[in-house]
């Protein structure tokens, strides 16, 4: 056969370094996408082989058998057998194993050779093995297994030029697909399977006499039941902080650029052109810029979730959680996705398919918007910095960055509670699911599997500001620039406009929670895409205040708005359902409209109930 | 819970993995899902076991527990460690 390009896909248990794998094989080359009519991701990419071959690779859903538990798994059992539509069969699987544990691979190895497709195991992390002592007779075990093996370190420059080339030689042969054996194993098959697997790993493996204890010291302190609970703590304060405090100059250095290259846009162009100056200006140029402007923080919060996850910190966070979660009537494995929807509900919601039982993946789905996301970032940052002075508490807590603080903390309280009330009148009489989940080894994060991860996240989020984002810019630019104002009328121009009519028309319905009309014409875009509302907050009052508003929208912001109602727009954004990504992913996860519309009332309802709250208190205090 | 009438031997030194206190060790004896806490159904429960490692004849040690009534545990089996809850371990028979 001469096919133009070879389907090599990726398959393993989870914990054996498959996406390090990917990552280096195919570098940033990768595409993510989802399989149709699924919300699983589709990770792909592609390398060229040493003697000139085009491969494609395939990420398949990390499992430890093909019997397919949740929709992830059906997957990898579907692509595998060939009965996937839409999607070829894979030329070639690589089966990936981690080196230093080899027992629950080896067992999905013998299921899968009862596949009958042409099959390499790869060992990865052959390195950490070898240095702990781990011996591992590769000749023998090829033989026992019937299969080609490969050593591999996916993490090292080099360490993957053995797996390529033998790909080259696999290349160079004819292969023929055996009739599959394979049926859904039976209790007694596992255990069959698993007894062939140590049979084999006590023939070909020899362990080190002194067995690694460092992921056990390390664990003795990580997992103890209290000094764990501290250290998960510290751990997510520090991340906000960072989030907060780091991510500073870069975002003022992005800030200067785009309101330079605004201003310099403004200077070139001739003075008759005053509308295109206006929209290129103040619509598209400090419209997407003052979203880009925290590119910086959603880089440091996927740097920090990704070194967890890779340090093998997130298993045990969940384990920390299982009970403390439980009591919200929540899955230790719901940590995780509720972790990932600090930075985006998006990937949060879709990460819920881990849990496999449909109430607790329900109730995941349902709380998961009410993490703060990076999304609320600009919101927050915004308001924080314009109404909360910047000073030092106890000599090293920043004012600022413990409002921000406060602000996530009412966002996982809120989550817990909606939780538990949820458990209690959705599903009174249901047991709780199991949690069972292993704990891999400790290893050093792996930079460049890293590095790529957050370029790829950066993408995306750079990908939504060119296009979601602008094209609601340009939207609000519109109804903020059109009708114009007639000739010798009185007042800013903006109060003829579109915007304005529908601000006027929403504000009595929002004034009992202290938002005006141009708060109003933001929260319109805003319902897109939360971020959006900042940017129209400064084409509202830059078009009604002149250009040098833009460049400020906070001074603006402090002067026009009392605190009262700053406070009330910020506990407005812990609960509102303000992003319509995020509501037709629940739709899509939860197969109908149903869910999507629980999630969007009782979000609406408890923001406009807080907020409600929140002003007439402050104004009650006397905040003005 | 342990009104099984063929498992009388377990009056002599046989143990639910569930019962057991951190720094326990043995050797799995037989997976029995029958009567446990798990909401899970006893013979996927033993799959899942299974899978994770969990078959006649591994040795097991508890590492750490959970903060709230000592749950979860985190459990050696063989050379890898399993985080699940003692509901689910009551199925694993030790000695």
């Amino acid at each position: 056969m001469t096919t133009a390009s070879l389907r090599l896909a990726l398959v393993g248990a989870p914990n054996t370094g498959k996406t390090s794998l990917f990552n280096s094989l195919t570098g940033s080359r990768q595409k993510v996408a989802n399989y149709p009519g699924v919300t699983v991701e589709r990770k792909s990419g592609g390398f060229v082989t040493p003697e000139g071959r085009s491969v494609t690779v395939l990420d398949l859903p990390g499992t430890y058998s093909l019997r397919g538990r949740s929709p992830d798994e059906e997957i990898t059992r579907d692509i595998v057998l060939g009965r996937f539509d839409g999607e070829a069969v894979p030329d070639l699987m690589l089966c990936v194993a981690d080196a230093t544990n080899l027992r629950l691979t080896l067992r999905l190895v013998l299921e899968l050779k009862r596949v009958g497709r042409p099959m390499m195991l790869v060992l990865n992390m052959i390195d950490i093995a070898r240095r702990r002592g781990v011996t591992i007779d590769l000749d023998r075990m090829s033989q026992e297994l019937g299969l080609p093996i490969v050593t591999s370190v996916a993490v090292r420059k080099g360490g993957v030029d053995e797996l390529l080339k033998r790909t080259d030689e696999f290349l160079a042969k004819s292969h023929e697909a055996a009739a599959s054996e394979w049926t859904t194993p039976t209790i007694a098959d596992l255990k069959a399977a698993q007894r062939e697997a140590d049979r084999i790993i006590a023939a070909v493996v020899t362990l080190p006499t002194k067995p690694d204890t460092l992921t056990n010291r390390i664990d003795s302190v990580v997992l103890h039941p209290v000094w764990g609970l501290v250290i998960l703590a510290v751990i997510l304060f520090v991340m906000f902080q960072a989030v907060f405090t780091w991510a500073q100059p870069a975002m003022e250095l992005l800030s200067d650029g785009f309101a330079a290259l605004g201003q310099l846009i403004h200077d070139l162009m001739p003075a008759g052109w005053g509308l295109l100056q206006s929209f290129l200006q103040n619509g598209l140029i400090s419209g997407v810029g003052s979203v880009i402007v925290f590119l910086p923080q959603i880089i440091i919060i996927f740097l920090f979730i990704l070194l967890l996850e890779d340090f093998g910190y997130m298993a045990r966070a969940a384990f920390l959680m299982d009970r403390i979660m439980g009591g919200a009537g929540l899955h230790g494995r719901a940590f995780i996705p509720l972790l990932s929807s600090f930075a985006c509900a998006i990937p949060g919601i879709m990460a819920t398919r881990v849990i496999d039982n449909r109430r607790d993946r329900l109730t995941t789905i349902l709380i998961a918007p009410l993490m703060t996301c990076s999304a609320r970032i600009p919101v927050y940052t915004l308001i924080i910095s314009a109404f909360v002075p910047a000073t030092t508490l106890w000599g090293f807590v920043n004012l600022q960055g413990l409002v921000m603080f406060g602000l996530y903390a009412a966002g996982i309280t809120s989550a817990l509670t909606v939780s538990a009330i949820a458990k209690f009148f959705l599903w009174r009489d249901h047991a709780p699911a199991p949690f069972m989940l292993e704990l891999p080894d400790y290893k050093m994060p792996r930079l460049r599997s890293i590095a790529i991860g957050v370029f790829t996240r950066a993408k995306m989020f750079l990908y939504r500001a060119g296009t979601t984002i602008l094209s609601m810019m340009v939207l609000i630019w519109f109804l903020a620039s059109f009708p114009q104002a007639p000739a010798g009328a009185e007042g800013p121009a903006i109060n003829y406009s579109f915007a304005a009519m529908i601000g006027h028309a929403l504000e009595p319905l929002l004034r009992p929670i202290g938002f005006n009309w141009q708060i109003a014409v933001a929260l319109i875009p805003g319902m897109a895409a939360r971020e959006v509302a900042v940017a129209a907050l400064g084409t509202v009052y830059s078009i009604e205040g002149g250009k040098e508003a833009a460049d400020q929208i906070g001074q603006v912001l402090a002067q026009k708005w009392t605190l009262a109602t700053a406070l009330s727009l910020l506990v407005w954004y812990i609960f509102a359902p303000q992003c319509a990504s995020t509501l037709a992913v629940i739709r899509r996860e939860t197969g109908g409209a149903k869910w999507m519309v629980v999630t969007f009332i009782y979000m609406l309802a408890l923001a406009y109930a807080a907020s409600f709250l929140t002003f007439n208190l402050a104004q009650a205090l006397g905040l003005h | 819970m342990t009104g099984d009438p063929d498992t009388s031997q377990d009056i002599l030194h046989d143990i639910r993995l569930g019962h057991a206190d951190r720094g326990f060790v043995g050797k799995i004896i037989r997976l029995d899902a029958l009567v446990t806490g798990s909401s899970l159904s006893p013979q996927e429960l033993e799959q899942r076991l299974v899978e994770m490692g969990f078959v006649e004849g591994a040795r097991v040690e508890i590492l750490h527990e959970g903060t709230i009534r000592r749950d979860p545990i985190a459990v050696r089996v063989d050379n890898i460690t399993i985080a699940l809850r003692r509901s689910e371990a009551m199925a694993v028979i030790v000695e």
